[in-house]
């Protein structure tokens, strides 16, 4: 795709996905590790440790500017590819394409646009009020005490449902992300590859478990 | 065997296009298709009407111009198998066949089921090529070249580019085709010297023509009727890499 004066190639705006997709399944990982703390039934103290540790850290502080960038750059991206693809099969297909394919990936921007939606709601909840454009709620006296805040939100069924619902989306997102970042950086290799995608799968399966359990804990058992 | 044909029929590419239906009976499931499609161009004729124009040459599975989208797959229901080597056999007796030409912005249909698919060429023009002066034949094994590379490099220069991969591709991306052409060269002796250069102008050459992005759904590798594999498409992307980050500034 040239444009005038600025031109960047296709195959560098799919390096420039597949490494910002790479650092946010590392984020994933690192996020639900902290979360998962919160099941160990202790109001929150080790959770809230982990937190101020992370609060704290002026790493983690650059990191989080790091982690908007990957985000911005993810999406937009996303959305220009997109739009790119669409331009480049103007008349369709009147029977419905029957090549096979995994079904995870010819639905990545529709997952990522749910994904998108989740992310807002969620931020909503839980980042907006550490800033303090979202007032606090849920019982909390500071606005990075998320414990009571999460435990509010969790107690509404409607939510509970929509957290799970986003995070599995979120796993088959991440089925085909975690491969396709490989093969998008030229790291398709017959030896390695059938482990590339037995590590993804299991790696979007853990996700998706992971955040699910933790609203279903706080509704159902806590 | 008989069979109902839903064909696109479009005069050329500045009127509108249509589905028309039709019937065709007393066909031998010998036939292959595009004997099939003789057999019923010969019986439109004889009617008066237009003959369906589809493009076709070797007619053996190696010269790429046959290419229809049969039913929902470039070149039909069966794995690794061009068009003109699909048998009427493989359909059921009586049942209907949609056929319809390959669909991107970078083949322009030109009338009915022929579609231009010079932007290929536009693709080969800037780099698929040695452009050294070889001279004549050498005696064999002056360069050695491992088996398994040289055998590799085949398996890449297999593809007979005949846009299946494009018109099996939901973003029409041509990476394969071109893929398997940067890979081919860039693995013997006589190709690798220009390969950074050449992956260089291929992509930039692929993006000018309209391709869409590769979405690493490998549909491509699904229908190539020579079963060239994506690892190709990620050779590319390495050898793009490091044009990018080792070569010099121009």
């Amino acid at each position: 795709m040239s444009k005038k004066g600025f031109s960047i190639a296709s195959l560098s705006h799919k390096y420039i996905m597949a490494a910002a997709g790479a650092f946010l399944m590392l984020f994933l990982v690192m996020h639900l590790t902290t979360n998962l703390l919160l099941l160990a039934g202790d109001e929150g103290a080790k959770f809230n440790e982990a937190v101020d540790f992370l609060l704290t850290n002026p790493l983690i502080k650059i990191m989080e500017y790091v982690l908007f960038a990957g985000f911005i750059l993810h999406i937009i991206l996303g959305v220009v590819i997109q739009l790119h693809n669409r331009r480049s099969r103007p008349v369709g297909y009147h029977v419905t394409p029957k090549s096979g394919t995994s079904t995870f990936s010819r639905f990545m921007f529709h997952s990522g646009i749910i994904i998108l939606i989740f992310l807002l709601l969620h931020l909503y909840h839980f980042f907006f009020v550490k800033l303090g454009l979202v007032p606090m709620y849920g019982g909390a006296e500071e606005r990075h005490e998320f414990f009571p805040m999460l435990v509010y939100v969790f107690k509404n069924p409607w939510m509970v449902a929509i957290y799970v619902v986003s995070v599995i989306v979120l796993g088959f997102h991440l089925k085909h992300a975690f491969q396709s970042a490989f093969q998008s950086f030229g790291l398709n290799h017959n030896k390695y590859m059938p482990g590339i995608k037995a590590v993804g799968t299991i790696y979007a399966i853990a996700i998706s478990i992971g955040f699910s359990v933790i609203p279903l804990y706080f509704y159902f058992i806590y | 065997m008989n069979f109902k044909l839903k064909i696109w029929r479009q005069k050329n590419a500045a009127t509108k296009g249509k589905f028309e239906d039709y019937n065709i009976t007393d066909v031998s499931s010998e036939m292959s298709f595009l004997q099939m499609l003789d057999y019923f161009n010969d019986k439109l004729i004889l009617d008066g009407g237009d003959p369906v124009h589809f493009e076709h040459d070797c007619r053996e599975g190696i010269c790429g111009s046959c290419g229809l989208y049969i039913n929902g797959r470039p070149h039909g229901p069966l794995k690794n198998t061009t068009t003109c080597e699909l048998h009427m056999r493989e359909f059921e007796d009586g049942s209907t066949i949609v056929i319809e030409p390959w669909r991107s912005k970078a083949f322009p249909l030109i009338k009915d089921l022929v579609v231009d698919r010079s932007s290929f060429d536009e693709v080969m023009f800037a780099g698929g090529f040695v452009n050294i002066n070889t001279g004549g034949a050498q005696d064999a094994n002056t360069t050695p070249i491992n088996k398994k590379i040289s055998d590799r490099a085949f398996d890449a220069a297999v593809c007979i580019g005949c846009g299946a991969c494009v018109a099996a591709c939901k973003n029409s991306s041509a990476m394969l085709f071109v893929s398997a052409k940067v890979s081919q060269f860039a693995m013997l002796p006589q190709g690798k010297t220009e390969a950074t250069e050449r992956v260089e102008k291929m992509v930039a050459k692929m993006d000018e023509m309209g391709f869409g992005y590769c979405s690493n759904t490998y549909a491509c590798e699904f229908d190539c009727p020579k079963g060239i594999s994506v690892e190709f498409i990620a050779q590319m992307n390495r050898e793009f890499f490091s044009a990018k980050v080792c070569s010099h500034k121009k």
